[in-house]
């Protein structure tokens, strides 16, 4: 087990190619720092994403979830964050209510041009996360597998 | 027999030789007590061997959407609201379709009869109004119809069929009694180690025999998730990761559709409450949504559709 001083959590995020994948890009070209421990997957639109995708990420050992799409209106396809939204909501409760920490998981909004939003959100993210330490509640792990 | 028997049997056998319907779906006794099996009857004839008892607790529906040709289908409020679902599906065309409308009284567990009568073994059991009398070698004991109904019966919130072409008794009283919430209650309100630890402790014993699944009507890929293997979204073991991902899942398939038959419950050979999972989607679609699922024709499924003011609580 790593010790507290040495571990940096393992964050996947889904970002939408056409907003906070975008975001990403732009505060890089920015030059904002944001942690390094978010790996990035690139979606289609957060309406492509499925529960599945979040549950594998956890189920693979990820600390954190982030998902992230373009605001309520603003979808490429006009309509895929609606339907993103009514999923994830009824996702979210569901894992909260079997017990899995809130805080592991993150849903937001970040258009293409707010880099500093995403900048913000990854910072709270990272360190809430950090806060909770390894993910060990529907991990694959020696601890949880029948031997 | 009782008179819903009666009344079903008189329904299928006039379907059956007027050549309404190719096949009635319907149950007829099991071969050990206090079991119906479903049975599709095709001839007249075969007409007489169905039955109705409270322990019809199987999904009807599922079995029609396999039928070849026009089916009429025994269905309680439940099983109406799936039988909607398909139609809206497209898995069943409604003109393919007459529905046997069965107003129900709840459905008896039979887990609940034999805690009941202390695991001793039960040859029979009688359903007269509110009285259930379950029959041994040496014993006869009688409860009460609410002591031993079904869970799901018992927080049931439309009993009588939503789609009815046939009708085999007066309408009942719409709900039974109970509240769809309760049942999420009984883990919302501890802390979130407490609810995890319920949730792993609920489902430590599943076998994955996937009984839930295929007894469930509203399942209906090609390849379920938990068979494929490219990508493999889980692993196929008993560890508890796997478990649980498949029921987080199973529910979340089902989300927005769900109309709490039960027949996951009555089906799993452990008597694993998997209802925990559903009634909390269903609570959340009723609570968020305003949506209830299957309730007539015109209806979409909650996650069908959407509002521009769908709540943004999750989101920031």
């Amino acid at each position: 087990m790593a010790s507290p001083k040495t571990y940096r959590p393992n964050i996947v995020a889904f970002f939408c190619r056409w907003c906070s994948y975008g975001a990403a890009d732009l505060a890089g070209s920015l030059r904002l720092r944001y942690p390094v421990d978010i790996r990035i997957v690139r979606v289609p639109c957060s309406g492509s994403i499925s529960p599945q995708y979040l549950l594998y990420a956890l189920l693979q050992g990820a600390d954190g979830v982030w998902v992230s799409g373009c605001h309520p209106g603003d979808c490429h396809y006009r309509i895929g964050n609606m339907h993103a939204r009514r999923r994830l909501t009824l996702f979210h409760n569901l894992l909260d209510y079997v017990g899995i920490e809130r805080a592991r998981l993150l849903f937001t909004w970040i258009a293409a041009s707010e880099a500093h939003k995403l900048q913000r959100e990854a910072e709270a993210f990272v360190t809430a996360v950090a806060a909770l330490g390894p993910a060990r509640r529907l991990v694959k792990s020696l601890e949880t597998c029948i031997l | 027999m009782n008179a819903y028997a009666r009344r079903i049997r008189e329904i299928a056998r006039r379907l059956l030789s007027e050549k309404a319907v190719d096949a009635v779906a319907g149950y007829r006794a099991g071969t050990v007590p206090m079991r119906a099996r479903p049975f599709v009857a095709r001839t007249p004839a075969e007409a007489g061997e169905l039955t109705w008892t409270g322990f019809c607790v199987g999904n009807l529906a599922k079995l029609a959407i396999g039928l070849p040709g026009r089916v009429a289908v025994c269905a309680q409020g439940c099983i109406s609201r799936n039988l909607v679902g398909i139609v809206r599906e497209n898995r069943l065309a409604r003109e393919n379709l007459t529905v046997i409308g069965v107003p129900c009284l709840g459905m008896l567990d039979a887990r609940k009869i034999l805690a009941k009568v202390g695991g001793r073994m039960v040859t029979g059991v009688r359903e007269e109004g509110d009285a259930v009398t379950a029959t041994g070698a040496d014993f006869e004991e009688t409860f009460a119809r609410g002591d031993v109904k079904r869970d799901t019966c018992l927080t049931c919130r439309h009993r009588n069929p939503v789609l009815v072409d046939e009708v085999v008794a007066d309408p009942v009283p719409e709900t039974g009694g109970g509240d769809g919430d309760r049942i999420i209650e009984l883990w919302e309100r501890k802390k979130p180690d407490a609810r995890f630890e319920l949730f792993t402790r609920t489902f430590r014993d599943c076998i994955r025999c996937y009984a839930c699944r295929d007894v469930c009507p509203l399942c209906h890929c090609a390849t379920c998730f938990v068979d494929r293997s490219r990508p493999q979204w889980l692993g196929k073991t008993q560890d508890e990761p796997d478990v649980l991902t498949y029921h987080l899942l199973r529910a979340f398939h089902c989300a927005g559709r769900c109309t709490d038959c039960g027949a996951c419950e009555s089906a799993c050979p452990l008597g694993i409450p998997m209802r925990r999972l559903t009634a909390k989607l269903e609570s959340d679609a009723r609570r968020l949504f305003g949506h209830e699922a299957s309730l007539s024709l015109d209806a979409k499924p909650a996650l069908a559709v959407f509002s521009p003011d769908d709540p943004d609580e999750v989101f920031s």
